[in-house]
């Protein structure tokens, strides 16, 4: 749906770019996906948040919240909204290539 | 000899103890199987009433039941506090200090809203001017506070997902815009509905199909509001990043957890409390013989007692397969369904599972139904109040519901072009 990726047409995107099949996801993609979304490079604490946020979502099939993210990731909640201005667990989730947290309706 | 061991007496706990108890009916009388269910107190909630409460709608009285009552009299049943599982010795330790050893355990605790996690919440204002509707002492305060309540800023926050009826916070938004406009009062109420998620309608069909509604109940909205932390004194919400939102009432859906017992149980649940389950088969990832139902799953599904009750036909079945050494059957397909208040005395019906999104139609029967799916309807009101009597006559003792299936059915539904 979203051409916001270029050269990764294959890649199924909900209509804000969340990658629908987090199987899709490397690293590479990742680096892009910061990229459009206004981070311009992953430091190793992003990289950190993303890979926590990412491992915890494919062990319990649930995203962490922000507080779970500030009491384990081993960033704090500040520095969380530093590294990903706004809304941490939902940019965190698009970087790490895991669908949009979201309710039933 | 065959030991059933199921922990909690809830909507889930019932259902499954009397579902294999008419499974293994021969078996139970004649003692080969036995089905033990333990819980802490015997006080069975109605859960989905809790939301009418605070307007007057229902008394404290009119929705507990003692849990005894709603299990079949050869089920045991266990009054006592559980302080660990201990999978490795197959076997239950209780509050007393006895000891239950099972063959089969079926973890079945739900959800319990935890409001200590948050800073301030409990605080200064905390059931004075700060309230939750998720527990019955917090319903029914509430309900104090609302009938003579003169007026001003409500807000209704939901601190972190995943919360028990996702919907349900919605509803209270509704319901109080409905009930202060009938106390006489509406134009002096503000009532802002403050969410973590992006948005109050995260699924595409339902944000196209319902915006319309907060409008309408002129409800406001805050999105993306991470709560950090509540001044009850100076009436105040916070977010992580410092927004914050005034207050002269507030109505918080706390962070939820697992049952306690589970963080005591090494290896038994998540971070959260919560039983690693297959999203499938049910059966828990921590040992083959300890299986989860309901709210106690840490399933990517809605907390939601109907849930549970889809859930049971399939586990049920699990659980025969996993005794006579058959393979289990990957069945659950993440169905729910709900009736959401709407207020006035209207209600929406929504019915989804893993993978398909509520859509329109009619429901239970394709093309007559005669609910109406995604839209509000009296009937579907009228459904919501009768479901109290199927709850504790139909789904409570373990009979299915005529027409409506564990598994979703996409009969009688559109799906919405983009």
């Amino acid at each position: 749906m979203s051409t916001t990726l270029p050269g990764y047409h294959e890649l199924e995107l909900d209509a804000e770019g969340f990658l629908q099949k987090p199987e899709q996801w490397n690293e590479e993609l990742a680096v892009q996906i910061a990229h459009e979304s206004g981070i311009p490079e992953l430091t190793d604490k992003h990289w950190q948040v993303v890979r926590f946020m990412r491992d915890r979502f494919l062990t319990t099939g649930n995203a962490p919240s922000i507080r779970t993210l500030g009491k384990e990731s081993g960033v704090a909640i500040k520095e969380l909204y530093q590294l990903f201005p706004k809304g941490p667990a939902k940019l965190a989730a698009k970087i790490g290539g895991i669908p949009k947290p979201h309710g039933c309706i | 000899m065959t030991r059933i061991l199921i922990l909690g007496a809830g909507t889930a706990g019932t259902i499954m103890a009397n579902r294999l108890r008419r499974l293994y009916a021969a078996e139970v009388r004649d003692g080969r199987t036995t089905i033990t269910v333990v819980d802490q107190d015997d006080e069975h909630l109605y859960q989905p009433g809790l939301l009418f409460i605070p307007f007057g709608g229902y008394t404290p009285e009119q929705v507990v039941r003692p849990r005894r009552a709603q299990l079949q009299p050869d089920v045991t049943y266990v009054r006592q506090g559980i302080e660990r599982v201990a999978t490795a010795e197959n076997a239950v330790y209780l509050s007393d200090e006895s000891r239950l050893p099972y063959d089969v355990l079926i973890v079945a605790t739900g959800a319990r809203v935890v409001p200590g996690e948050t800073d301030g919440l409990t605080g200064p204002g905390w059931r004075d001017k700060v309230f939750d509707f998720y527990t019955l002492d917090g319903a029914t305060a509430l309900a104090r506070k609302l009938a003579d309540w003169p007026g001003g800023r409500l807000v209704v926050d939901i601190v972190e997902m995943p919360i028990k009826c996702p919907v349900a916070p919605l509803e209270f938004a509704f319901l109080a815009d409905a009930f202060f406009t009938e106390r006489g009062i509406r134009e002096k109420v503000s009532i802002t509905y403050v969410t973590p998620l992006d948005s109050a309608f995260t699924k595409p069909t339902c944000a196209k199909t319902l915006t319309h509604l907060l409008t309408e109940k002129g409800v406001d909205l805050v999105t993306e509001f991470n709560t950090g932390r509540v001044d009850g004194d100076q009436g105040r919400l916070y977010s992580w990043d410092d927004r914050e939102i005034p207050f002269d009432l507030l109505v918080a859906i706390p962070v939820h957890m697992g049952a306690e017992f589970i963080a005591r149980s090494p290896g038994l649940g998540d971070d959260m409390g919560f039983v690693p389950t297959d999203p499938h088969t049910l059966q828990s990832t921590v040992a083959p013989n300890v299986f989860a139902i309901g709210d106690a799953a840490n399933l990517p599904v809605s907390k939601a007692g109907s849930v549970a009750h889809f859930e049971a036909e399939i586990l049920a079945e699990n659980v025969r397969r996993f005794i006579a050494d058959e393979p289990l059957r990957p069945d659950f397909d993440g169905h729910a369904n709900c009736f959401i208040e709407t207020g006035h005395d209207k209600a929406l019906l929504i019915d989804f599972n893993y993978d398909v999104e509520p859509l329109p139609g009619k429901f239970p029967i394709p093309g007559i139904g005669p609910m109406p799916l995604l839209s509000e309807s009296r009937l579907n009101h009228l459904g919501k109040r009768a479901f109290k009597w199927i709850y504790w006559n139909v789904l409570l003792p373990g009979h299915d519901i005529p027409g409506v299936g564990p598994r979703m059915s996409m009969r009688g539904k559109h799906p919405l072009s983009n």
